[in-house]
């Protein structure tokens, strides 16, 4: 047996002339935190529908345990959705949202109730069960709507963007619970979301997509301080992206100066993305390799973060110390911090 | 199944316009009869010099007119008066003004034959117009209410501000604003009146027949087949002014 | 500078309009005219009321407007359901042919469908040229029950349709996935969520149908050629030649009461479409 619980096979999806996936093929780990993490339209919510089975693919297969489910229909597929915004069912109260997929499975009715006060104590809301929906915050719907999903005891929860309309401080809260019930239950979890932060709090593996296509899957920590391209860069934290010359392996030149790097395999004088992270930056009074000018400096709680102009290029610079608004100041940079890119055609 | 759907709505509207169609067919059929001799415009010419139908049509279009555009005047200036009132006074005001939404027709018509009657009022025309706007207000300002409710009263504190009078920010700023909600009020008073038989029956006086009226009466001892030619051109304007409204709603929430 | 006064004339005209003559029916309903003209206070009109012979006019009114409108609903329900189906082509289209006919006289329609159902007919003539029936029979279908709740039920069918479609369609998608999600096929998603969520939309359908078909008049006379007497018939007689209007009023009194009731025990309504009937 694989380690894959879910596998789609050249999956393409269009909806009338716009293709949204095409020839799209990806494996999802059995018992990880997996994150789908992409801008709105990069496909990720239509990914997650063809797992769930409320769209069929137009072509290619997917496969649930290595059993072809492409034409399967969502009730006999066994995992279970977290819906965007919830999507309880206003006529129930909490008991019977929580209840609905083990009534229609005519499971007894006290091992239901059993199960229902379980789950619902997974997720911090026992004694709820006689309440209405309407009569619930925006977290506390959000948690009945797991358990919801949670009783039926799936291998796979698929989460649609569920903590989107919680404020910041709700929503972290919820990030970390998700994350502790997912390593309790030991399931398979594929979150998709917009939200880079949220994507590197929880996941196991991050599958970054842009315009349908995959552009790196890795855990948190390879994407962040190892991104494939100028996008997964510019997209999971703040990057500065300069346009730079390969001059031959290890040595590559932007701003006007030559820097020495740790990447190879590129021809020689390509043009390439230069990829700097903002904290990477060293930032010195009195000596660097290029010169620039303070434009401006917003204190951020933790550090500073400035505006320095030189070279013709706007660096953004995190650093925990500053320097008053148009002092002169020079940069500088380690090698291992350099990350070279082919441009994206 | 998706044929099986579609068929099922065919049928549904085939039982809905089966009596039109069959009536307009009838208003080109030569024959007094109900059996098709041949095609002929006769019914229509027939109509108009029909006196007791001319009569009728010009009584159900004056009334239509008359009582719809001053039913859109009192009933916009009624909605933001209403809409600017006090909680408990608002939902007194909305209550009642719900009453002949919700009322039986005859209910109302036998209300309004009493009050007309205790009045000492002659029926006819008059009271024709006085229960038809007494109907058709209701509705105006049910139609411009929600438009108001959007409105951002703002625009109108800042006419004010720019030294406009309440009475012609009101006129400059805020009217431009609520129209389509007044215009749909206009067509709906319209339509209601023009197609109201029971309260009519209820309020009008002797002589004074409106088209709904008058095919009651004939009903019981047979109809000119000119009311057919009738009820074709009706059909013909009444799909024309629907059409007209559903372009406006259309377009209204294209741009909402 | 506050504009509540522009409410004012029209406090004064809903008195007038609205309340007054509300009053007066209730002022008539419950008093006699004496022998010398003048109105005495009486409840004998209400006793009148509450003997077998209109309580048999009322219980048939009843019993005739919930069978059309128990029809409307089994023909409305399906025809709503698709109407709102999310892969129905045309459907602007569609919802505006079921929506034109409501707009056209009702005495027009219903006038003009005895030209269909009469003894000499078309769809006799019909049954008579594929060789049904004989050169001279005929089915009887106008002048009895059958052919005035047929009348209802045409034309108030677009009222029960409407407020059902405007709820479906209102219906969040999301929720129907949810069901599937949770393991519900078909037959269970729309009985355990689509039909208890458009509950709101039949319970104002009811009212639209079943309110104006109580109290008809002109549907039952027409079509039943005076055979059938419904509550309308009763009323609209004693305000005719030879009638008691204290009488009439008294009856209008109760079936206003009725309505009220009738509309109290009903689970709440879509308010929206009962408004706004233009799409």
């Amino acid at each position: 047996m694989s380690n894959a619980i879910i596998e789609l096979k050249n999956i393409s999806k269009s909806f009338g002339e716009e293709d949204i996936l095409e020839n799209f093929s990806v494996e999802i780990a059995r018992h990880e935190f997996v994150t789908i993490l992409g801008p709105s339209g990069c496909g990720k919510t239509t990914m997650l529908r063809l797992i769930g089975g409320f769209e069929t693919p137009d072509n290619g297969q997917i496969f649930f345990d290595g059993e072809d489910i492409t034409n399967l229909p969502p009730y006999k597929r066994r995992l279970n959705t977290v819906f965007q915004k919830y999507a309880l069912f206003p006529h129930m109260n909490v008991f019977d949202n929580v209840a609905f997929g083990l009534t229609i499975k005519k499971i007894d009715k006290n091992i239901i109730k059993e199960k229902v006060s379980e789950v619902l104590k997974l997720v911090n809301l026992s004694g709820f069960e006689k309440r209405n929906i309407d009569s619930l915050s925006g977290g506390q719907q959000q948690r009945i709507a797991i358990a919801r999903a949670l009783v039926n005891e799936p291998e796979v929860l698929l989460l649609d963007e569920p903590l989107g309309a919680l404020d910041l401080k709700l929503r972290q809260e919820m990030q970390l619970e998700l994350k502790k019930i997912q390593k309790k239950l030991g399931i398979t979890f594929i979150y998709v979301t917009h939200d880079q932060e949220e994507a590197l709090t929880m996941s196991d593996e991050i599958i970054v997509m842009n315009n349908g296509k995959i552009q790196q899957k890795g855990s948190p920590i390879d994407i962040y301080n190892e991104p494939e391209n100028a996008f997964v860069a510019s997209f999971i934290g703040e990057s500065n992206i300069i346009d730079g010359i390969m001059q031959k392996d290890f040595l590559v030149e932007f701003a006007g100066t030559t820097f020495e790097c740790l990447d190879k395999g590129f021809d020689d004088y390509e043009f390439v993305d230069v990829v700097i992270r903002p904290e990477d930056i060293k930032f010195d009074k009195e000596k660097g390799k290029i010169e620039g000018v303070v434009n401006s400096v917003v204190f951020k709680g933790v550090h500073y973060e400035m505006r320095i102009s030189a070279a013709d290029f706007d660096w953004i610079v995190h650093s925990t110390t500053m320097e008053p608004v148009g002092s002169r100041v020079y940069l500088d940079f380690y090698p291992n911090d350099i990350h070279i890119m082919k441009k994206v055609k | 199944m998706k044929k099986l759907q579609k068929l099922y709505l065919y049928l549904i509207l085939v039982f809905l316009y089966a009596p039109i169609i069959i009536m307009i067919i009838y208003s080109f059929n030569e024959s007094k009869y109900r059996v098709w001799t041949k095609f002929s415009f006769k019914w229509y010419i027939e109509l108009f010099q029909d006196g007791q139908i001319m009569s009728a049509l010009s009584n159900t279009l004056l009334v239509a007119v008359i009582a719809s555009v001053l039913s859109t005047i009192f009933g916009t200036i009624a909605a933001i008066g209403i809409n600017s009132l006090k909680k408990w006074r608002k939902s007194a005001v909305m209550n009642i003004t719900m009453l002949p939404v919700l009322n039986p027709d005859i209910v109302t018509g036998i209300a309004l034959m009493l009050l007309f009657f205790m009045a000492k009022l002659p029926t006819g025309r008059l009271t024709l117009i006085l229960a038809h706007m007494s109907f058709c207000i209701p509705y105006v300002i049910l139609s411009v209410l929600p438009k108001l409710k959007q409105a951002d009263n703002r625009t109108y504190e800042a006419a004010l501000d720019l030294g406009a009078t309440p009475a012609l920010a009101t006129w400059k700023v805020t009217l431009p604003e609520i129209m389509p909600g007044v215009i749909t009020g206009f067509l709906m008073a319209f339509t209601l009146s023009i197609d109201d038989f029971i309260i009519s029956y209820f309020t009008t006086g002797p002589g004074v027949e409106n088209l709904s009226i008058l095919i009651y009466n004939a009903a019981k001892k047979g109809v000119s087949p000119s009311i057919n030619a009738l009820s074709a051109l009706l059909f013909a304007v009444i799909m024309l002014l629907l059409i007209v409204i559903n372009v406006r709603t259309h377009r209204a929430s294209e741009k909402a | 500078m506050n504009r509540r006064w522009y409410s004012a004339p029209y406090l004064v005209w809903s008195l007038i309009f609205i309340v007054v003559p509300m009053l007066m029916v209730a002022f008539y309903g419950l008093t006699v005219v004496g022998e010398d003209g003048s109105f005495i206070f009486s409840l004998e009109n209400i006793k009148r009321f509450f003997t077998p012979l209109y309580l048999g006019v009322l219980g048939r009114s009843a019993l005739y407007a919930a069978i059309s409108t128990v029809i409307c609903i089994i023909l409305g329900y399906p025809a709503a359901l698709i109407l709102s189906s999310k892969d129905l082509k045309h459907k602007s289209v569609m919802m505006f042919l079921i929506v034109i006919p409501m707009w056209m006289n009702l005495l027009l329609r219903t006038y003009s469908w005895l030209s269909l159902l009469e003894n000499e007919g078309l769809i006799n003539q019909f049954l008579r040229f594929i060789g049904i029936l004989g050169s001279e029979e005929y089915i009887q279908f106008l002048y009895g029950e059958g052919a005035v709740i047929f009348g209802m039920v045409y034309n108030f069918l677009p009222f029960m349709i409407l407020p059902i479609y405007s709820v479906m369609s209102k219906m969040d998608y999301s929720i129907i996935n949810a069901a599937e999600d949770l393991g519900a096929n078909k037959f269970n998603v729309f009985r355990k969520v689509i039909f208890p969520l458009s509950i709101p939309g039949i319970s104002s359908g009811i009212t639209m149908v079943f309110i104006p078909a109580i109290t008809t008049f002109a549907i039952s006379s027409i079509l039943s050629g005076n055979n059938v007497n419904l509550l309308g018939n009763v009323i609209e007689k004693q305000f005719g030649i030879g009638g008691d209007w204290n009488f009439g009023s008294t009856m209008s009194l109760v079936l206003m009461i009725f309505i009220l009731i009738s509309m109290f025990v009903m689970p709440d309504s879509e308010k929206e479409s009962q408004g706004g009937l233009i799409i």
